[in-house]
């Protein structure tokens, strides 16, 4: 089968692929342009590890077609630090310990940004259904909430 | 005088010995006095793990040991 | 020992050297390489839980343009037996029919046969044309089923091992094994109370989020690169070199990051078939295993039966306890009963006691490790009966527990005096914590329960490099599955007196750094740190030599306080102290380049128990449980980053939720697991879950220059038996099989109201 010609951006960039009609955009995002920050668990859509946003809003990258992405916006983790260095939900997951082994870790950060822009002072039972599509088997869980819940107050109660 | 506690499935090796006493600085002598007294116990015996004094050891060898040592041969422990 | 000693960085929670990469999606786990002129494998899995192959017709596959290569059983050298080694040991013959099968498959989702192809969509095609004969044979999927007399046998070859006499017949019992003390049955005589129970388990997975994947280079003249996720890449080398006859010298393993491993990740599946298919192809080979494949032929946990019997006098002395337990090693030898059958008692000074275990083959995956292997299933059933124990003789669990609790000096169950042990003073928290004796929102249950694991030591080598300008490079051996990088980091700057900042670590190939055993057995920061550990004293003695030489005095002139080398006391020298940095920029006049090393086989690794409490909220209409509550109090003997001891407390406490509340394999009569994917295999989700609370006890072990002990396994033990006699406190009824999920609580409800 021919393969198609996608327009599309990616962190802000303007980027071109082929791909063929059946491809994820995971799969064209971590095979084909060779962003492997957004992690495949399950390829399924139960795990969350290829959370990205599209046009904004939270998705799972294994479930959406990568034809569909023409003319849309796509963020990944390597979108989310800027010029100025780390995004602050990207150190206050290093200063909380919220990761051990790492690999959800991409798919909860890009799923608080999404999180918070939709509730910036959420309260712990939000920010938990908010992230019960991303699974972690390592940390139980309690270090990520609380580096969630650290950054929501200083996002929004800046010192 | 070492003392040497053998479990169930070693026992085999002892002629059924449980607990014995023997002479030995280190382990490897341990291990070749008991072979004298169980000929052919050496090749199992040097593959188990062993508790001495309280310390488990999973490749004993070269460890010392003095008088009133207790050394407990136990099953290599493997982990997650 | 440093028992007294005031730390300057041990024990406190820096952000890891790692992190950066780890939180901006750069580091590489299994799947994240690519090669140049790269190609794709994949596997052909059977289709039925026990079948003999008749015949193999890759003819079509292999016709196919962009098919370069398959592989089937007949490519692999024949199967022998003999000793894997390492961690984990096992017979190498039972490994390699593992990774492909030969006359037989065992289970549902046993490789039979691989292709490699330009893609991953054309590999697949590949299988599709690959054509299998079976004769199908019946499957045993139970431990009941297994061990009749007349059960079918997966290996006919298997006769029972450590039985006094080899028996006549073959069975699907692959070992049995004994342990005990004393006079059990005069025991029970003078009991005042005896429960008894039967207790099941099924298999669970170990859940990690990155599924297996490798890349194996295989170049004409035979040698091979493998990269993977692993929990040990010289042990991965080891066996994959048994497997396929090869020299180690012609393979090279490189770990990437590894996306959780839990035990899981301590064996090999896919690295000697991308070996083999890349030596066919002569292209570099990926291969990942989807989530299905993991939950279908990568190892769960054994499913198992346990059978208790304990008796009490009424004071609580526990008089006599005796346990026949049964595991489920899956399609080959080697379920962990000996730890299970060690650990089931080892909260406890007993006097008599009595263990038999069984290591039973059916026709499910191999099992692999599982955090603690063998433990928790054993130890829920002896935390559950001494729970019982404690409302018949109206007792609190924790005061019944103190009553009986080994101590230093204790023979433990397993053989040996125990050295000092923190499990009183875990019980002696539990007791005075604030989560004990808040009060219970109406129709909650609370349950406590000990934990227990032996830890292990095992070899380790660690270089110290110092940088020109003083800073520190540490190269060890062991893949950083929590946070390890950072532990090594804070004892080598502990022990050179040098800002953690300044210390960065490295996990070496296996031709770039000296053996070590896997990341596994909770022996990482207590092994590889002790061999960093002396690594580090290595360089201090240099440094020292060094200072004397720039000074002209004799080494033992010269001590090492804060970081830099200065004159010992009454030393007449007018000389300035030596900062590692003036030392490093003056190597090149005092000998080359800094350079310390250790290597060393860790013995003495110290048991780490622990007590959990869990509180528990039970929807009576659906059967649903709620953890409302979860305390996790473990002796760590010392933690050396605070925060990812605690990390593996909580992360252990979550994963054995949701073995008790949820998760389980289950398949169907044809031996097919019917729920091979995370929706059905339902891990604990965020929302599932309070804060985990955690106390960290120190009762430091005396064999580690710091007083480390594990503390990665022993968090999964307690938490299956307190979250099973807190639904007992809640629902007023014993439930004695996991997990507790809502249709076995609704049914146990009914059952009651009868």
């Amino acid at each position: 089968m021919s393969k198609v010609h996608v327009t599309t951006s990616i962190n802000g960039e303007q980027v071109e692929f082929l791909c063929a009609p059946e491809q994820s955009l995971l799969e064209v995002l971590r095979e084909g342009l060779g962003k492997t920050g957004t992690k495949e668990g399950c390829a399924t859509g139960d795990c969350g590890a290829c959370s990205v946003l599209l046009d904004g809003r939270l998705v799972c990258s294994c479930l959406v077609l990568a034809v569909e992405t023409q003319d849309h916006e796509v963020t990944t983790i390597e979108g989310i630090a800027t010029e100025e260095g780390l995004h602050p939900i990207q150190r206050k997951f290093l200063e909380h310990a919220a990761l051990q082994c790492g690999i959800c870790t991409p798919g909860l950060i890009v799923a608080t940004k999404s999180l918070l822009e939709k509730h910036p002072d959420p309260d712990e039972t939000t920010i938990r259904y908010w992230l019960a599509g991303n699974l972690c088997r390592c940390t139980g869980y309690d270090k990520i909430i609380r580096a969630v819940q650290d950054v929501a107050k200083e996002l929004a109660y800046p010192a | 005088m070492v003392r040497v506690v053998f479990p169930n499935h070693l026992l085999g090796h002892t002629g059924g010995e449980r607990e014995v006493e023997v002479e030995a600085e280190n382990f490897r002598e341990l291990l070749e006095a008991l072979e004298a007294r169980f000929p052919g116990s050496r090749e199992a015996l040097g593959k188990s793990a062993a508790a001495i004094d309280g310390q488990i050891c999973q490749d004993a060898f070269l460890e010392p040991l003095g008088p009133g040592s207790e050394v407990f041969f136990m099953q290599r422990i493997e982990g997650g | 020992m440093a028992e007294a000693v005031e730390f300057k960085q041990i024990g406190t929670s820096p952000v890891r050297p790692d992190g950066v990469d780890k939180v901006t999606g750069r580091a590489q786990y299994g799947a994240d390489l690519n090669l140049p002129n790269m190609i794709y494998g994949k596997v052909l899995r059977s289709p039925h839980a026990h079948a003999r192959i008749l015949g193999i017709d890759t003819s079509r596959a292999e016709a196919m343009p962009g098919v370069l290569a398959v592989v089937s059983g007949k490519d692999f050298p024949d199967a022998e037996h003999g000793e894997i080694g390492g961690e984990g040991g096992g017979d190498v013959a039972d490994l390699a029919k593992n990774i492909m099968a030969r006359n037989k498959v065992l289970y549902h989702g046993h490789a039979v046969a691989a292709v490699a192809a330009t893609s991953q969509r054309l590999a697949e095609e590949a299988l599709a044309a690959i054509h299998v004969e079976y004769e199908v044979l019946p499957p045993v999927l139970t431990l009941e089923d297994a061990m009749k007399a007349d059960a079918p046998l997966l290996d006919e070859n298997c006769y029972t091992k450590n039985l006094p006499e080899k028996p006549e017949k073959p069975s699907n019992v692959a070992a049995v094994m004994q342990l005990g003390r004393g006079d059990v049955e005069k025991g029970f005589a003078q009991a005042d109370v005896i429960v008894e129970g039967e207790y099941r388990i099924p298999m669970a997975h170990q859940g990690y989020i990155e599924p297996h994947a490798c890349i194996a280079n295989t170049n004409e003249g035979g040698q091979a690169t493998v990269w993977c996720c692993t929990q040990g890449h010289f042990e991965f080398r080891a066996m994959t070199a048994k497997v396929l006859k090869m020299n180690v010298a012609d393979l090279k393993f490189i770990a990437s990051e590894i996306g959780g491993g839990f035990g899981g990740k301590t064996v090999i599946y896919l690295e000697p078939v991308a070996v083999l298919l890349s030596r066919k192809a002569r292209r570099p080979v990926k291969m990942t295993m989807s989530r299905e494949e993991v939950f279908r032929a990568t190892g769960p946990s054994s499913g198992t039966l346990m059978r208790m019997k304990v008796g009490a006098r009424k004071d609580g002395t526990i008089t006599a306890a005796k346990a026949w337990m049964a595991y489920e090693a899956g399609a080959f030898a080697g379920a962990p009963m000996g730890p299970g059958a060690m650990s089931i008692f080892a909260p406890y000074n007993l006097e008599n006691f009595h263990v038999e275990a069984c290591d039973v083959l059916v026709n499910k995956p191999k099992v692999a490790a599982y955090r603690a292997p063998g433990a928790p299933q054993s130890m829920h059933a002896m935390e559950c009966a001494v729970d019982e124990l404690a409302r018949e003789l109206g007792m609190d669990p924790i005061d019944l527990r103190l009553k009986n609790a080994a101590d230093e000096g204790t023979q433990a169950p397993y053989g040996p005096k125990f050295p000092p042990i923190g499990l009183k003073a875990c019980l002696q928290a539990a007791k005075a914590h604030p989560s004990y004796t808040r009060p219970l929102p109406d129709g909650a249950g609370r349950g406590v329960a000990a934990g227990f694991w032996f830890n292990v030591g095992m070899q380790s080598s660690a270089e110290v490099h110092i940088n020109e300008n003083g800073t520190v490079t540490v190269v060890e051996g062991n893949p950083d599955i929590g946070g390890s990088r950072a532990s090594m980091c804070l004892m080598a700057a502990e022990t050179l007196g040098v800002p953690y900042e300044n210390v960065r670590a490295l996990i070496g190939d296996t031709e770039s750094t000296g053996f070590s055993n896997v990341t596994g057995g909770s022996r990482t920061t207590f092994a590889t740190g002790m061999a960093v550990v002396r690594a580090c004293e290595d360089i201090i003695a240099q440094c020292k030599a060094r200072a004397a030489a720039t000074w002209g005095v004799d080494e033992d002139q010269v001590l090492w306080e804060d970081g830099q080398a200065v004159p010992a006391p009454g030393v007449n020298a007018d000389v300035k102290p030596l900062s590692l940095a003036d030392i490093a920029a003056n190597a090149a006049k005092t000998g080359g380049p800094l350079l310390g090393r250790a290597s060393l086989n860790a013995q003495g690794a110290g048991a780490s128990f622990s007590v959990n409490i869990a509180d528990l909220q039970v929807d009576r209409e659906t059967g649903k449980v709620d953890v409302l509550a979860f305390t996790a109090i473990q002796d760590a003997g010392r933690a050396i980053h605070k925060a990812y001891v605690e990390g593996q407390m909580q992360g252990g406490a979550a994963q054995g939720l949701g073995w008790a509340l949820n998760e389980e394999y289950i398949y169907n009569a044809n031996g097919v697991m019917e729920n091979a994917g995370f929706l059905d295999y339902r891990i604990p989700v965020a929302s599932d879950l309070p804060m985990i609370d955690t106390q960290i006890i120190e009762v430091p072990n005396p064999s580690h220059p710091y007083g480390v002990r594990g503390v990665g396994e022993t968090p999964i033990v307690a938490p299956l038996a307190a979250a099973a006699n807190a639904v007992r406190d809640a629902i007023g009824i014993r439930i004695n099989d996991l997990p507790l999920s809502p249709p076995r609580i609704l049914a146990a409800l009914e059952n009651a109201e009868g």
